[in-house]
Order: structure tokens, then C-alpha cells, then sequence
């Protein structure tokens, strides 16, 4: 493309700049009804913003290089407004739209400027619409990044949420496990447990497993270095809640849970931890 | 040159980490502890390694070497204060430190020390032995 072509868009854009903002502004409240959940002043005002650091963009460097370093400014102003947008729940559709309303206003300037020279009409049209999806593609594109890091936050908070270590008594720790056992969790579990040993002092862990559907030789291999881990540490390790049917897999699979005290129920735990820490005659005293 | 203080307190050992471990000195603690035992007829070794939060495969093998080599002088050795990150990269090592004996912090260790060897102390000939 010449440099006469080139100077196009920039000019375009900085000559029409008003009239371009209020065309795209009634372009965008058309396309979709962004009103309901963005005020016409904060459009307004990204719209502005960005025609403003386009037109920088787009005089300074190649025109439709949208990641060399003149864009620079642009895309973290596009990714800024696609973020915010998909925290106020646009669909992406909606996020794109922001960029591609922009075309029609944009074209009829463009055509404005050079009526009765079609081959540079058709040369530029095509620059500006390539500039366009371009953003576009880019805008749809942090739109769906925000949206991942969001699901991976929440996932990473059910994981914490879903192994909380709560204090039974003095000096004893119950870990109820519920849902799956996977190597990522069980890290969570086995560094949140051992954290809380450390904070509160205490001797015995229970780790309840009444909630783990299944266990397999993985999901044995965790729980066993769990209890090492605590024991390294100094606090002994009960493991409760075992029903029939993991008790029969564990045989099955030949694990030894070897030295690790097990417990049916967390109730027979609890009993256990407070005659191994000396409590049990003043907690289990038969009422009068 | 970094050295690690062996505190004698009434018939047990208190060895508290305070340093990086590297190689060398857990070689010269190994050296110093077990000179330390036979001399003093220690009856418990305390090694406190909270300040300690790097282990290697090394490291770990030599407190169990350490314990051991107490045990076979006849002292019982409690390791204590272990950081939850040293806990958990010691099992994935696959060193679990079988016949170690572990508690949370200094005080729990010496009520677990004195537990373990009062029963021999209060045989009157050992005791006899240990103050000539």
C-alpha cells in the first residue's frame, strides 16, 4: 500500500473526529442496547478515548500492525474496556461490537473523502476493515482470557472452600474431606492441614474421608503422605469416616496403610484422639 | 565459619539449627554430636530445626543418620519444629524418617524426651553410672 493511501485512516480520523464519534455513538446504542448496562457518558467517553489513541496509532506506524508498538497504547485501552466489560457481564458479541459499530461510520468517511477515486476507496476500505477486525479479534480475545482467569480464581476458591481444617478441641484438628481426591488437591489439603498444626499446636489430625467417593491407589498414596508429612512434623494422624466399600478396595489394591490408625466413624476418632492426648476422663464424663 | 551450638541441659542435648544447612556442617555436626554424647552420657538429643526451611535429599539423610547413631549410643533423639514446606518436601524424597521421633515444638519434644527415658532413669544403677 502507498504512503498516499497509507495517510488515509489517520487523516480521515482526525478531520472527522466529532462527527465520526456521535455516527458511532448512535451506531453502538442501536447495535445492541448497551444503555441498560453502560451509561451513554462512560460509552461516550471510552468511544472518545479510543478514536483519540487510534488516530495516534494509526499516524505513527504501520496501519494495520496492531501488535507492533505504536498499538500499543490501544491495545491495553481495548483490553481494559473488554476486561471491564466482561466483569458487567457483556456476551462477547456485545464486547466486539464496541470496535466493529465503528465500521460504517468509518467507511462513509472514507468515502466521503476520496468519492471519484475507487481504487484508493477500494485500497483503504480494505485497510480499515482489516484495522478493524484486527481490534475486534484482539477484543474478543482478552474478553474470553478475563472470562478463563475468572473461572480459574473460582476454582481455586472451591478447592480452598471445599477442604476447610476446623478445631475439634484442644490440641485436635479434623480435616472432613469431601468430593474427589486429585494430586492438586490433596497438595492443597496436605499444605493447609500442615499449616494449621503449625498455627495451632496441635497433636492429633483427623482426616475425615466419609465424603471421598472412591479411592484408588493415587488417592491412598496422597492420604499416606499426608500422615508422614504430619507425622515429620510431630502430630499423630487418624483417618475415619472409611466405608465398607473403601475398606474392601483398599485390601483389594493391596495397599498397607501399615502404622496409620483408622477409624468407622469420626465419632470413634474423637474418642481415640482424646485418650491419646489424655483428655478423655475430663471430656467424657458420664453425666450425673 | 559457621558452627552449630550443642547445649548440654541436665542429661539431655539441644541442638538448635538456626543456619543454612549445607553439607559440610551437618558432616561436622554428625562429628561434634556424637563426640558430645559419649562425653557428657547424654540421655536425649533435641535437634529444633524451625528456622530450617530448605532440606535436601542429604539433609534428611542425615538426620536420620544422626538419629540413629544416637540411638546406638543410647540416647533418644526427638526432632522438632518441623516447617510444613520441609514436612511435605521430605515425603516427596520418600524419606519418612522411619524411627525418628517428631513433635511440634521444643517443649512438647522435652515432655516427649523425659516420657521416653524416665522409665530407664529410674533404675537406680543407671542413674549411679551416669554421675560418677
Amino acid at each position: 500500500m502507498s504512503a498516499a493511501t497509507d495517510a488515509v485512516i489517520p487523516r480521515v480520523l482526525k478531520t472527522n473526529e466529532a462527527t465520526l464519534l456521535e455516527e458511532w455513538l448512535k451506531e453502538q446504542l442501536g447495535a445492541f442496547r448497551a444503555a441498560a448496562k453502560i451509561s451513554e457518558t462512560e460509552l461516550r467517553g471510552q468511544s472518545k478515548e479510543f478514536l483519540n489513541l487510534l488516530q495516534q496509532a494509526t499516524q505513527a506506524g504501520q496501519v494495520t500492525d496492531i501488535r507492533g508498538p505504536s498499538f500499543g497504547r490501544v491495545r491495553d485501552m481495548l483490553g481494559d474496556v473488554s476486561r471491564a466489560r466482561s466483569l458487567q457481564g457483556f456476551s462477547p458479541s456485545e464486547t466486539a461490537m464496541f470496535v466493529f459499530s465503528l465500521k460504517r461510520p468509518l467507511f462513509a468517511r472514507i468515502r466521503n473523502e476520496l468519492s471519484g477515486d475507487a481504487d484508493s476507496l477500494a485500497t483503504v476500505t480494505w485497510s480499515a476493515t482489516e484495522l478493524l477486525d484486527k481490534l475486534g479479534l484482539f477484543t474478543t480475545e482478552v474478553y474470553q482470557k478475563s472470562r478463563e482467569e475468572v473461572i480459574t480464581r473460582q476454582q481455586q476458591e472451591l478447592l480452598e472452600l471445599s477442604t476447610p481444617v476446623v478445631k475439634l478441641w484442644d490440641g485436635i484438628l479434623a480435616l472432613p474431606m469431601i468430593g474427589t481426591l486429585d494430586s492438586a488437591r490433596t497438595q492443597i489439603v496436605m499444605e493447609s492441614l500442615l499449616q494449621r498444626i503449625v498455627e495451632t499446636g496441635a497433636d492429633i489430625a483427623i482426616i475425615d474421608i466419609t465424603g471421598v467417593p472412591t479411592v484408588d491407589t493415587l488417592t491412598a498414596q496422597h492420604l499416606l503422605k499426608t500422615v508422614t508429612a504430619a507425622r515429620l512434623m510431630g502430630a499423630d494422624c487418624i483417618i475415619s469416616g472409611i466405608r465398607p466399600q473403601i475398606a474392601q478396595t483398599i485390601v483389594h489394591l493391596g495397599v498397607d496403610l501399615g502404622a496409620v490408625i483408622t477409624k468407622a466413624t469420626l465419632a470413634d476418632a474423637f474418642r481415640r484422639a482424646l485418650e491419646m492426648t489424655g483428655q478423655r476422663d475430663r471430656v467424657l464424663k458420664p453425666r450425673a | 565459619m559457621d558452627r552449630i551450638p550443642i547445649l548440654k541441659l541436665r542429661n539431655l542435648l539441644l541442638v538448635s539449627i538456626q543456619v543454612d544447612m549445607h553439607d559440610r556442617l551437618a558432616m561436622q555436626l554428625q562429628d561434634e554430636l556424637t563426640a558430645k554424647i559419649s562425653e557428657t552420657g547424654a540421655r536425649g538429643v533435641l535437634i529444633d530445626i524451625s528456622s530450617l526451611d530448605i532440606v535436601d535429599s542429604f539433609i534428611g539423610r542425615m538426620i536420620a543418620n544422626i538419629a540413629a547413631m544416637a540411638r546406638v549410643l543410647d540416647a533418644e533423639t526427638v526432632v522438632v519444629g518441623m516447617q510444613p514446606a520441609v514436612a511435605i518436601t521430605l515425603v516427596e524424597l520418600g524419606l519418612n524418617l522411619p524411627g525418628v521421633r517428631t513433635a511440634l515444638n521444643v517443649d512438647k519434644g522435652m515432655a516427649l524426651l523425659e516420657s521416653a527415658t524416665r522409665a530407664v532413669e529410674d533404675l537406680p544403677d543407671v542413674d549411679a553410672r551416669h554421675t560418677e
